[in-house]
């Protein structure tokens, strides 16, 4: 284990007031645009603090080190959420916040990694992310490096054939450098991801698939943290899945409560309001 | 509800006596009477660029043997990833690959690699520029299975996609010249690929012939008729070439293997001479191959030539059955070429 010399050691900061500063960027972010996927954003948050400010080895200063650990977004989507963390973690200068989404901007609607530092891969083309991570984990071993690699995906992912011919060759190929992280918000465009194409029994699903898995609620900081170590400390050689329960919009409670969709309807003068509530519950 | 049944009647081939019907059996080697023969260049030549870079890995996805892919897993083992029957982790594995420093070799089907893997070889690895290198056999009518397994509109399919630079070779001497070139290029590349006992056909008819990425060259000169081909549709060109010159018809053969970027200088420049017949003949549709890309760039360039023909595939699922049988009726043997473009004249 190389947890000591990764990033969380560095920083008093807690990771609960990690979290809390990615669901402010995000917020800003949407402000700027009057729209964006901040359901998904707020949701994930807790997991993207402990994978930036705990699990993952990296240096922000060059973002292309060899030796880091590689987090891939296969969601695009969920870049509001990750250029909020890559911000949070000093890999995009914090300025730049107010061109999201903007003409000549480092940050596009859906995530590529032809535009932002730090963005591993062009996600968006839904069920590409952990195929990728399969060939970079069997590239990482070719080169006996001990780096890991990160894919976050979300629950509709689940519904491509082309993650399960990943999550197939992650076992064969004995892949235990691999995680995968499964955003379970179930949430998808149409509706409710287990109305629309049902992935459950879903940790016995990957199970039956030869990988080691965990399920912990994704909002719950100490959970998420431990299934982080767990995943990376186990010894068996099977790739890992993290499934995470999330909340949309967790941490605005009127965006909670709200009839929520993949797509969240914030009005204008809402964002201000979101900032506001977020804001009580700043972290001590 | 139900559908009218859409299975044929059965109508009993006349065949004359003392002739045996001619069955669709996968047929492993491309038929080329006259020539000699390699045996799976492909596999060979990478065995051969793999031992001086370290960087190259092969991976397929149960066809192995089937792309002479087996040759390079036989000696390099472990550089050798059977995927499995699953192109897509085929086509992101390999892309991952190559985001770490390596040069995937990814081999399978023409038809599995354009039409069932497309969105992650546009995504995972067009639009990234990574150095991929896909392989593919069974390119445009190269086995009597029907449309499951002819891969008519492979090139039409990639020709629209940025960043790929697209090979349909036509010999054992195209497949050798062109592995160490796809290497040195940085981007991604399709090429297509005969497999198994390949015939060597260009530096029969022209001993100085060599492969070069990105360049059409002229094999044979002629002043009557100038066919631009590519793939294995230069050596039916050449061999019916051979037979209209016994009736006084000159046919010059300009062979395009790289057909993405097209080297539309050299089209251009041959086209331009003598007002020539110009033919274009393809192992694909006549649709988005060839054909449309050289005719474009003549009309583009406002090339005078003596009339415009294209050789190639009907926009059809085709038939299944036996290789020459096939070829006879969709005009690519070399007797059916030669009609064609006497015909024209």
């Amino acid at each position: 284990m190389t947890s000591l010399s990764r990033s969380a050691a560095r920083s008093n900061t807690s990771l609960e007031l990690r979290a809390w500063n990615i669901r402010r960027k995000a917020l800003l972010m949407g402000e700027v645009q009057g729209q964006g996927y901040i359901g998904q954003a707020l949701g994930i948050a807790d997991v993207l603090a402990a994978a930036y400010f705990h699990a993952l080895d990296y240096r922000a200063e060059e973002p292309e080190w060899e030796g880091r650990d590689r987090f891939l977004l296969s969601i695009g989507h969920y870049a509001i959420a990750l250029y909020a963390v890559l911000m949070e973690a000093g890999i995009l200068p914090e300025e730049e916040l107010e061109t999201y989404g903007m003409d000549d901007s480092r940050m596009p609607m859906s995530g590529m990694a032809s535009y932002t530092p730090g963005m591993e891969i062009t996600g968006g083309s839904l069920g590409h992310g952990l195929g990728i991570a399969v060939g970079m984990a069997m590239g990482l071993k070719r080169k006996k490096s001990p780096a890991f690699i990160y894919n976050l995906m979300s629950d509709g992912e689940l519904g491509e054939g082309s993650t399960w011919e990943a999550a197939m060759s992650g076992a064969h190929h004995k892949l235990d450098n691999l995680i995968c992280l499964v955003d379970f918000n179930d949430q998808q465009a149409d509706g409710k991801s287990t109305e629309m194409l049902c992935s459950e029994p879903l940790t016995e699903k990957w199970e039956a698939f030869g990988w080691h898995a965990q399920r912990v609620n994704g909002n719950d900081l100490a959970a998420v943290v431990k299934a982080f170590d767990t995943a990376r400390s186990a010894t068996d050689a099977k790739p890992r899945v993290i499934i995470f329960d999330t909340t949309m919009c967790k941490g605005v409670p009127f965006l909670e409560a709200r009839e929520i969709t993949h797509f969240v309807r914030v009005e204008a003068d809402e964002w201000g309001k979101a900032l506001a509530v977020l804001e009580e519950g700043k972290p001590a | 509800m139900t559908l009218a049944s859409m299975a044929r009647k059965y109508e009993p081939r006349r065949l004359p006596d003392g002739e045996r019907q001619a069955t669709s059996a996968m047929i492993a080697s491309l038929a080329a009477e006259g020539y000699d023969t390699v045996a799976a260049p492909f596999g060979h030549a990478l065995v051969e660029a793999a031992r001086k870079d370290e960087r190259i890995v092969g991976l397929t996805a149960d066809l192995g043997k089937y792309t002479d892919l087996h040759i390079f897993g036989q000696e390099m083992p472990d550089r050798y990833y059977q995927m499995g029957m699953a192109e897509q982790i085929l086509m992101s594995a390999a892309a991952g690959l190559a985001r770490e420093g390596f040069i995937p070799f990814a081999t399978t089907y023409a038809v599995f690699a354009s039409r069932r893997a497309y969105d992650f070889i546009a995504m995972a690895i067009a639009e990234e520029n990574l150095p991929v290198k896909i392989v593919c056999a069974l390119p445009g009518l190269t086995t009597g299975y029907g449309p499951s397994h002819q891969a008519t509109e492979d090139l039409a399919i990639f020709r629209g996609l940025p960043n790929m630079t697209l090979i349909d070779p036509c010999d054992a001497d195209d497949i050798a010249g062109m592995v160490p070139q796809i290497i040195a290029h940085e981007g991604p590349v399709y090429s297509r690929l005969l497999r198994g006992k390949v015939p060597s056909v260009l530096t029969r008819h022209k001993p100085d012939y060599k492969f070069l990425l990105g360049k059409a060259q002229m094999i044979r000169e002629g002043k009557d008729v100038l066919v631009i081909s590519t793939g294995f549709m230069t050596m039916r060109a050449l061999d019916a070439a051979e037979q209209l010159a016994r009736d006084n018809v000159d046919v010059a053969v300009l062979h395009c293997p790289t057909i993405k970027p097209l080297d539309v200088e050299t089209i251009a420049a041959e086209a331009a001479k003598g007002g020539r017949l110009v033919v274009t003949a393809e192992n694909h549709t006549v649709v988005g191959g060839l054909g449309e890309a050289v005719a474009g760039t003549l009309l583009t360039r406002g090339v005078s030539i003596g009339g415009f023909r294209m050789i190639g595939l009907p926009d059809e699922f085709l038939e299944a059955g036996a290789l020459p049988t096939l070829h006879d009726m969709y005009g690519l043997s070399v007797a059916k070429v030669a009609e064609q473009i006497k015909s024209w004249l």
